[in-house]
């Protein structure tokens, strides 16, 4: 495998379902080894080009590459060993505990052929001590606080091993130390293990703290894009979500900080 | 199946090594005690001869290979093959009542059956392909007829419907025996469930589908476990969800046609085994799968037990017994797992 083919680059994609276009003729390059966060207002076809990304939905026209073969039509096994995805809100079945789970990200490098080897089980137990729930390895799922299942189901798209993450909304229904926690675990993840990785997330200062990028997405189409300081700006925020606010930055790390007007 | 590393790596997995061992003997003795029990015993030793030694002169040794080990068999087979399909209907539509019978597969295999019986099909080959296609069709109905109600397929619009399609075909399985005398007369026991000894050609090809059911559900199980976590993780994790639900559907019909052609509809074995297996093993369906094989052969044989001995010597019929155990476990799940 050459490095070209870890790049993700998505060309011209429609995504409808029946008549509605939800994404319209979208193109944007996903920077390598990057925290990038994809912002829009509710409905703007976020999550919508996230799943497209990660094939759970067909697109009705254009592509999705990784390097330069389409994503759509590459054995999906194939896909798996290059890209992770984790959906929002997953389900797991009762009564399955953290270690199983994790274990279910090495689906694709297993087969009839080639059974559990101790490679898996070095990267499970890798992924549960980056996501730090080693402790917690033989408890049930369902007996996890939020948190602590939200670092189980990252744990479980890392023990995959891909060199690119796409994770739907990680962090909504956290508590925001939860949210905190979950984003420096991305960023971690991201420069220690030089991860790409690309989230869906509601909470644009959490975003503006913690990403290296930003993209911002209205009505189906990309509306900024690039490094967060260039984009997370008083115009760029207006005119994506509608939203009065000023923009300061944070005197924790010179990063932007948005405050809504309430006059 | 469990490697050595993968005992290694998971200590845990130890006590399922072990607890598969101990199903093992289990099912052993639950097989010797079905041979031995009948209008008269037969003691495990002379059993045990009679499977490896063979003497033909011996009246104890004909009743065990003519009529006892056959009938065994048939309920290994059987238990096994229906609790599998359960067990993969319930990992795939995520649905905790998902059975074979409850589903409404049952009552279009069997009246598949009764209409190929009817129309005197000479080919016994035949017989599981056209209860197949009547479980096929049968299922396919109902998940039709659940996905158009308001809210989906949901576990209960799933049974509710297959409940729709089981007395439907009921009835016209009922009206076409009523014409036909000399079939009903044929046919009325099979109808409620019973190991008895089916014409060879049938009960040959039956055996060959079940293995072949249970072969595909043991490739597959792996790939269970990951679509039971839902159809995005799945996708995301590397697994091509059309090929494994084409792959699902197939066993669990040939399981069922088989299992059908060989008993007729045994109720609730496939509903309550599989509960039972992942009480013990947990959520893997590499564990649940030949956990449910096992367990639902023991099941079987155990129920027949009970079945031959309880009003002897009257004996009742086995789906009657499973239906007895199987209800009042419907009512528990219905109660908390929904």
């Amino acid at each position: 495998m050459n490095a070209s083919s870890n790049d993700l680059t998505v060309r011209d994609v429609t995504v409808a379902y029946g008549q509605t276009e939800v994404v319209r003729k979208l193109s944007i390059d996903i920077p390598q080894h990057q925290l990038t966060a994809l912002v829009g207002p509710n409905g703007c076809g976020k999550s919508t080009l996230l799943k497209a990304i990660a094939r759970v939905l067909p697109i009705q026209s254009g592509q999705v590459l990784l390097g330069s073969a389409p994503v759509h039509t590459m054995p999906t096994r194939q896909v798996a060993s290059i890209l992770g995805f984790l959906p929002q809100g997953p389900i797991a079945p009762e009564g399955l505990s953290v270690r199983e789970l994790v274990a279910q990200g090495r689906f694709p490098h297993q087969s009839l052929m080639r059974q559990w080897s101790s490679a898996d089980a070095r990267a499970v137990d890798q992924a549960m001590a980056a996501t730090n729930i080693a402790d917690f390895a033989d408890r049930p799922i369902d007996h996890l606080s939020g948190g602590e299942r939200q670092r189980a189901w990252i744990a479980m798209v890392l023990a995959q091993d891909t060199p690119i993450l796409l994770l739907d909304e990680p962090t909504t229904f956290l508590d925001l130390k939860v949210q905190v926690d979950i984003m420096r675990l991305l960023q971690r993840i991201t420069h220690d293990a030089s991860k790409t990785i690309l989230i869906v997330m509601h909470e644009l200062n959490i975003a503006a703290a913690f990403a290296d990028h930003l993209i911002m997405m209205r009505a189906g189409r990309v509306r900024a894009s690039g490094d967060v300081l260039s984009v997370f700006t008083e115009r760029n925020l207006s005119a994506v979500f509608d939203l009065d606010a000023r923009v300061l930055t944070s005197p924790e790390n010179g990063r932007p900080v948005c405050i809504p007007s309430v006059a | 199946m469990q490697t050595m590393a993968d005992a290694r790596e998971h200590p845990g997995h130890w006590s399922t090594g072990i607890a598969g061992l101990i199903c093992l003997c289990v099912l052993a003795v639950a097989f010797l005690w079905h041979i031995s029990v009948g209008a008269k015993e037969i003691p495990f030793a002379v059993i045990v001869e009679a499977l490896f030694t063979y003497n033909r002169d011996q009246f104890d040794h004909i009743v065990v290979h003519e009529i006892r080990l056959p009938r065994a068999l048939m309920a290994v087979f059987v238990g096994a093959g229906l609790a599998v399909a359960g067990a993969l209907m319930q990992g795939v539509t995520r649905n905790p009542l998902a059975d074979p019978g409850l589903l409404g597969l049952m009552a279009g295999a069997t009246f598949a059956v009764v209409v190929a019986s009817l129309f005197s099909v000479p080919d016994f080959s035949m017989i599981p392909l056209i209860a197949a296609a009547g479980a096929l069709i049968a299922a396919v109905f109902v998940w039709l007829v659940a996905s158009a109600v308001r809210g989906g397929a949901t576990p209960m619009s799933m049974v509710l419907a297959g409940a729709a399609m089981s007395a439907f075909l009921g009835a016209l399985t009922t009206a076409l025996l009523l014409i036909d005398q000399q079939s009903f007369e044929q046919l009325r026991v099979w109808m409620t469930g019973t190991l008895t000894v089916r014409p060879r050609g049938i009960a040959l090809w039956s055996y060959g589908w079940l293995c072949v059911g249970l072969l595909i559900a043991l490739a597959i199980a792996r790939q269970v476990t990951t679509l039971a976590m839902g159809d995005e993780t799945a996708t995301g994790l590397g697994v091509n969800i059309r090929r494994l639900r084409i792959a699902v559907l197939s066993a669990v019909v040939l399981l069922t046609a088989a299992s059908v052609s060989l008993v007729g509809p045994m109720g609730f074995v496939g509903l309550v085994t599989p509960h039972f297996v992942r009480l013990i093993v947990g959520f893997d369906y590499r564990w649940v799968i030949p956990g449910s094989a096992l367990a639902g052969a023991v099941f079987l044989l155990l129920t027949d037990i009970v079945a031959r001995t309880v009003l002897a010597p009257v004996e009742i019929s086995t789906g009657l017994v499973t239906a007895f155990i199987g209800a009042p476990v419907l009512v528990w799940l219905v109660k908390t797992r929904l």
